[in-house]
């Protein structure tokens, strides 16, 4: 019976960490079923993008009070998980606070722990405000209502409970050191938990190991717990800000890909020795779809792009679209690819692994025309990423399999086109007289 | 206005330091027409050898491209790639930011490789090279603020030497609340400039406008015949074209240099 509790934590800790792998297979399974796109080269650029971009927080701070804000979060997020480390090792050995024996930077340790978890809590309690009283615009968007803000607040509660926990489970165990309870050797600074520790004077020794051991449990709990939300969440962003940024485009952003497909018809077309009544091979591989209609036509890394979105909503209120009350969000762009792939996972999960068409698509069901038709190309979204997310690309190739797989331009566009083709300009205007502008006197 | 052709040139056996590439806009549109000639004239007064294709020039394609019709596009890049590979072309320079991109960014992909210049990014090395001098003077003092291109700025980086130039108009220039990085477009891109907007409470080029006219300008400053275009059109929404001028940085200096 004296190991029930160090078996108990295994068992937890196994559960936890066994699920989100579990979930983790999947997350990689649905990402890989885009196109795929070589994005192998660069690697210096690349890993410098993502030390800048996701780990030096370097756009974040674009918006200056977020980005503080994010900051903290994001620091207290990274330090207190060394935390983490010593309680998995204290739960499975049943040890007190194992790391003690650093002694002086062990109280160092801990003693900024503890001011992080009160700036998380403050950082928190803002980030609250700005979604729930303040309502700043970007977080109260159509596309936000119901789950996306519910899962705001709950990241937000749940991150609120982990530092109250934390702090309890300090507070209580600093009294249970200073009243001298076996075990509970003297270890650790507690700048902060001190201010709760006169809670527990007067309280009988066990009552105090009550408190110390719930906050410890339900700490550690939370914590698996919170890592198993991410998959449901936008919150997964703390995990793939890190790959979507290494693999973010590097190229200008003004450079839009050529699709490959189509250069093959056009060299074939302008090739004077090509026959134009060849037949295809017999085993010749049916052309790729052009564009995207439904997820699986996009490439992995925008699937990626997908997941990574944490929904904040910087693209969308750059947006030149979205500013002057048309139906284009960049940021519903992602969280609908999003959404439609993970029904297509469903769909998987439910069918032992293979898709049965359920006759829904990305275009349509989710994202409208209306919503493609209205973006500029400004690359506004794709500059206000904090994690290099590209949502103009989705949009480009959604409107590539509007016009070339089904003809469905705005008949206005269509006329441009038809002019372009015809006379080499998009207005009606003749080629021969291209030059004239320099005979003309006005 | 005596305009030289690469045909023209080739059969002479010459070869110019640098194309011209007008674009559609400049070539037709009437208020576009005016930035060519501005430009022209700058070049004429530096002394740069250059020409044009003329009728052999074609649209770029990133109309076609960014509505979606990818086919148009390649077709209408290589058969400008093979007339300008067949006159050996190296460098171009061309007013328009969506012919800029497309050419220095899509084209070498499709087998046309070209160093290419945006005309703020041409005349500024012409300044610093001594080639071409601004005396100042019309625009002492003016406020004049600068309205980034989406396809110069957030699309190729390009957001110092239209500003650069602006400076050396020895002009006041005053910046928009958002501009650089976080410029708002002017709602011609992605081929919008070609059809109505979408439903929604506003257009896009008044909202802009709007930002232009809350740093009080004299002049707002372009370098897109596009973003002039829509600019234009905002001002004169706002009743303020008796007051305010949109003019491309091309006319400003040639303006200056009473050409």
């Amino acid at each position: 019976m004296e190991y029930l509790p160090n078996i108990l934590f295994a068992v937890l800790l196994i559960a936890g960490i066994g699920y989100f792998t579990r979930n983790v297979k999947k997350l990689r399974r649905n990402i890989m079923l885009g196109r795929d796109i070589d994005l192998s080269d660069n690697k210096p650029q690349r890993w410098k993008n993502m030390m800048r971009i996701a780990l030096g927080q370097s756009k974040m701070v674009v918006r200056p009070i977020a980005g503080l804000m994010h900051i903290i979060v994001y620091l207290g997020f990274i330090i207190i998980n060394i935390e983490v480390l010593e309680i998995i090792i204290d739960g499975l050995l049943g040890t007190h606070r194992v790391f003690a024996f650093m002694g002086g930077f062990y109280d160092f340790l801990i003693a900024s722990f503890e001011i992080l978890a009160l700036l998380v809590i403050v950082a928190v309690v803002v980030f609250w405000l700005r979604r729930n009283a303040l309502k700043l615009a970007r977080f109260v968007k159509p596309e936000m209502k119901g789950w996306p803000k519910n899962d705001a607040n709950w990241i937000l509660y749940i991150e609120l409970i982990l530092m109250a926990l934390f702090l309890t489970m300090n507070a209580s165990d600093l009294q249970l050191q200073r009243m001298e309870v076996a075990h509970y050797t003297e270890a650790g600074s507690f700048p902060v938990s001190q201010w709760i520790t006169p809670l527990f004077e007067g309280m009988s020794a066990s009552t105090v190991v009550l408190i110390e051991r719930s906050a410890w449990w339900l700490h550690i709990a939370g914590i698996l717990f919170f890592l198993n939300y991410l998959y449901y969440s936008k919150h997964l962003h703390i995990l793939l800000a890190f790959p979507n940024t290494y693999f973010g485009n590097l190229k200008p952003k003004g450079q839009f890909s050529n699709n490959d497909a189509v250069t093959k018809e056009v060299r074939l077309m302008m090739d004077p020795n090509a026959d134009p009544f060849a037949a295809p091979a017999e085993d010749a591989t049916p052309p790729d779809k052009f564009g995207a209609s439904d997820v699986k036509d996009l490439k992995w890394v925008q699937l990626l792009s997908a997941y990574t979105c944490t929904e904040c909503g910087r693209c969308t209120s750059e947006c030149p679209a979205n500013q002057t009350g048309k139906k284009l969000s960049p940021r519903k762009i992602m969280m609908d690819t999003r959404d439609r792939l993970e029904e297509v996972g469903r769909n998987m999960d439910k069918n032992k692994g293979t898709f049965v068409d359920d006759g829904k698509q990305l275009l349509d069901d989710y994202i409208t025309r209306e919503e493609l038709w209205a973006c500029t190309s400004c690359n506004a979204c794709v500059e206000a990423c904090p994690v290099s997310i590209d949502p103009l690309s989705i949009i480009m190739d959604m409107r590539q399999y509007l016009v070339m797989e089904q003809s469905a331009a705005p008949a206005e566009l269509n006329a441009m086109m038809g002019n372009i083709e015809n006379n080499g300009a998009p207005w009606p205007f003749n080629q021969m007289d291209r030059l004239n502008w320099a005979s003309e006197t006005a | 206005m005596n305009v030289p052709t690469m045909a023209s040139l080739f059969a002479e056996g010459k070869e110019p330091e640098v194309l011209f590439w007008v674009g559609c806009a400049g070539s037709f549109d009437d208020r576009a027409k005016k930035i060519t000639k501005a430009f022209v004239k700058l070049l004429e007064k530096a002394g740069v050898s250059f020409a044009v294709l003329g009728t052999e020039e074609s649209c770029s394609g990133d109309p076609a491209k960014r509505a979606g019709n990818e086919f148009l596009f390649q077709m209408q890049a290589v058969t400008n790639i093979e007339v300008m590979n067949g006159y050996g072309i190296k460098k171009v320079v061309t007013a328009c930011p969506h012919c800029f991109n497309t050419l220095k960014n899509e084209y070498p992909g499709l087998g046309g490789n070209y160093e290419v210049m945006h005309h703020t990014q041409f005349l500024k090395q012409l300044l610093e090279e001594g080639r071409l001098t601004l005396q100042g003077g019309t625009f002492r003092g003016k406020r004049i603020t600068f309205h980034d291109p989406c396809y110069l700025g957030r699309a190729n980086n390009v957001y110092e030497a239209p500003r650069e130039l602006i400076r050396k108009l020895d002009a006041e220039l005053v910046e928009m609340k958002n501009c650089k990085q976080r410029g708002l477009c002017c709602g011609a891109g992605g081929a919008q400039m070609f059809k109505e907007a979408e439903k929604g409470d506003k257009e896009v080029n008044i909202e802009r406008t709007e930002q232009a006219l809350e740093t009080q300008p004299e002049i707002i400053a372009a370098a897109c015949p596009f973003c002039n275009t829509m600019m234009t059109d905002g001002v004169k929404n706002k009743e303020k074209e008796g007051a305010i001028a949109v003019m491309d940085i091309a006319e400003l200096m040639s303006k200056a240099e009473d050409l």
